[in-house]
């Protein structure tokens, strides 16, 4: 059960040189990047800068997509959609345990559903829950395999304000207790801010910018001393501050 | 109905702060109880009033009452029970067959790409062919006797099972299969537990039309060539001019299309149940 020491000094992923295109269109150009284990990263970029394609790169999704470039990942890898995905005719319990099974998977499965305050919940059909509830089932699936690296493609994007303020300290809780490296893609840089120790943003196919936020965790939005970061952040996303 | 006349009647009802109306519901409402057997109901009573006032031909609709008693006599004398046994086994042999040949062969195609290549385009082809068309050439291939009736009938419901189910599993959500991906399901598991339960709902829409299906080749195949069975019996009176025996025929294909159509949409809200909270 024990990693190889040698695999922890190692980063959990290893981008080099990563390419990827469609129908002869360069997305990714390149990329270079290390996340050390359990890192708490996003990523920000304009809308179809090729996040989503970084992220199921590193997920192993993208079979049938042209590209070149190393790329190692840990073995026990999660994802998290922005849509739950939870399948309609399973209960959420059994969505959890999704692809696991025994005594043992289901206790951890109902754990899980508990961490994110799910209890006694675990016999209802998805489409009795709600937005939020569902995706907090879809994140108990991606936990109860104890995950190395769990990657989140904009999971909160079809959440009203409120939830989604909820859900950054639910999410940020759980990294604390399983201490997973997280690449969270997200298009909201306050979220990124608040959540993440060190942002990207993904510009022309490369990281163009690498920023590690070193304050204090929970982070208030409103923290002054933020908004040193977002002014950067905005900056090379090409937005300025008189358009907000 | 609502619109308020400001001109002419009390200010007074427009001033005072009135509580907000619910709005009409678009939807039909709840159910009437009994609602499905009220316009039959109503059919037989108008029936029977028509019969016992001599407005109707006895000769061409005989009253309720006649065709009860027919069925009872029929039954008594042992004729009915031979031919609806003969029926029902012709229907539920060529059924079976059907449901089975229908789901193996939508398996095969819809799972695997040989399968796929090699079943959809022969099945499409026979679809194309009206099954009642091939009657002459079984009859040539198979003799008169039951075995060519049970050929047609499994012929008539293995096309729309397959057809739906065939669908069914090759539209699998791709969402479905990025997750199973993720999930480190295996192929195995990948099938059992999401293309097969995600498949199910166009299946149940392949059963119906099968079970349909069935009755319907069973009182053609009865009505041409059969020794025995309801649709003989139903074929004898007309030479005879014995309205009433006819009704009592329809009467009993009636009860078996209703139960055997409640008995599908019973199995299916049993095994789709998690649809339920959609539904209603
Ligand atoms: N399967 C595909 N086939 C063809 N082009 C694709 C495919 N997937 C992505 N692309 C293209 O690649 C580019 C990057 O897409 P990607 O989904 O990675 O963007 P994104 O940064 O995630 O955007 P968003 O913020 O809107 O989700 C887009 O121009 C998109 O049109
Ligand atoms: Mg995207």
């Amino acid at each position: 059960m024990a990693p190889h020491t040698e695999q922890l000094t190692r980063p959990a992923v290893r981008l080099r040189g990563l390419t990827r295109s469609f129908d002869g269109r360069t997305v990714l150009d390149g990329v270079d990047l290390d996340i050390p284990a359990g890192q708490f990263v996003a990523l920000l970029g304009h809308s179809g800068s090729g996040k989503s394609t970084l992220l199921r790169a590193v997920a192993g999704l993208d079979h049938e997509v042209a590209g070149s470039g190393e790329l190692t990942a840990p073995e026990r890898v999660s994802v998290v959609f922005q849509d739950s995905r939870l399948l309609p005719w399973r209960r959420v319990l059994d969505n959890v345990l999704l692809g696991l099974d025994g005594k043992q998977a289901e206790r951890q499965g109902r754990e899980a559903l508990a961490e994110v305050g799910l209890a006694g919940r675990e016999r209802a059909w998805p489409n009795e829950l709600s937005g939020g509830e569902a995706q907090r089932a879809a994140l108990a699936r991606s936990l109860v395999r104890e995950p190395e690296l769990l990657l989140a493609d904009e999971p909160f994007g079809a959440l009203d304000a409120l939830t989604r303020i909820r859900m950054h300290t639910l999410l940020r809780e759980l990294w604390e207790r399983h201490r997973p490296s997280v690449l969270l893609v997200t298009h909201d840089v306050d979220e990124a801010i608040v959540l993440a120790d060190r942002v990207l943003v993904l510009d022309h196919g490369r990281i163009g910018l690498d920023l590690t936020i070193d304050r204090p965790h929970p982070r208030s939005y409103r923290d002054p001393r933020l908004g040193e970061y977002r002014e950067r952040l905005l900056a090379a996303l090409g937005v300025t501050e008189d358009h907000q | 109905m609502t619109t308020t006349t400001l001109g002419t009647a009390a200010p007074v009802a427009v001033a005072a702060p009135t509580p907000r109306r619910r709005r009409r519901g678009l939807a039909p409402g709840k159910r009437l109880p009994a609602a499905r057997l009220a316009g039959p109901l109503l059919l037989l009573v108008l029936w029977a009033a028509a019969s016992a006032a001599g407005r109707l031909d006895p000769g061409a609709i005989p009253a309720p009452w006649t065709v009860l008693g027919t069925g009872a006599r029929l039954w008594t004398d042992g004729t009915l029970p031979t031919d609806v046994l003969t029926s029902l086994e012709r229907a539920a042999y060529g059924f079976a067959i059907g449901l089975t040949a229908g789901v193996v062969l939508a398996l095969a195609s819809g799972l695997s790409r040989t399968g796929e290549a090699l079943i959809d385009g022969t099945v499409q082809l026979n679809r194309a062919i009206p099954v009642l068309g091939l009657i002459p050439l079984f009859i040539l291939w198979l003799g008169i006797g039951e075995t060519f009736k049970i050929a047609i009938i499994a012929i008539v419901v293995y096309i729309p099972i397959y057809l739906n189910t065939h669908a069914a599993l090759s539209g699998i959500d791709h969402r479905f299969v990025e997750l199973a991906e993720v999930q480190g399901l295996s192929r195995l598991q990948f099938v059992r537990q999401i293309v097969i339960p995600g498949a199910l709902p166009g299946f149940f829409v392949g059963l119906r039309l099968g079970v349909t299906g069935s009755w319907l080749g069973l009182v053609v195949l009865e009505q041409i060539n059969a020794t025995s069975g309801l649709g003989y019996m139903m074929f004898q009176a007309q030479n005879y001019g014995q309205s009433d025996v006819i009704l009592v025929g329809l009467l009993i294909y009636g009860v078996f299309g209703l139960v055997s159509d409640s008995a599908v949409r019973l199995i299916e809200r049993r095994v789709l149940s998690w649809r339920r909270t959609l539904s209603n």
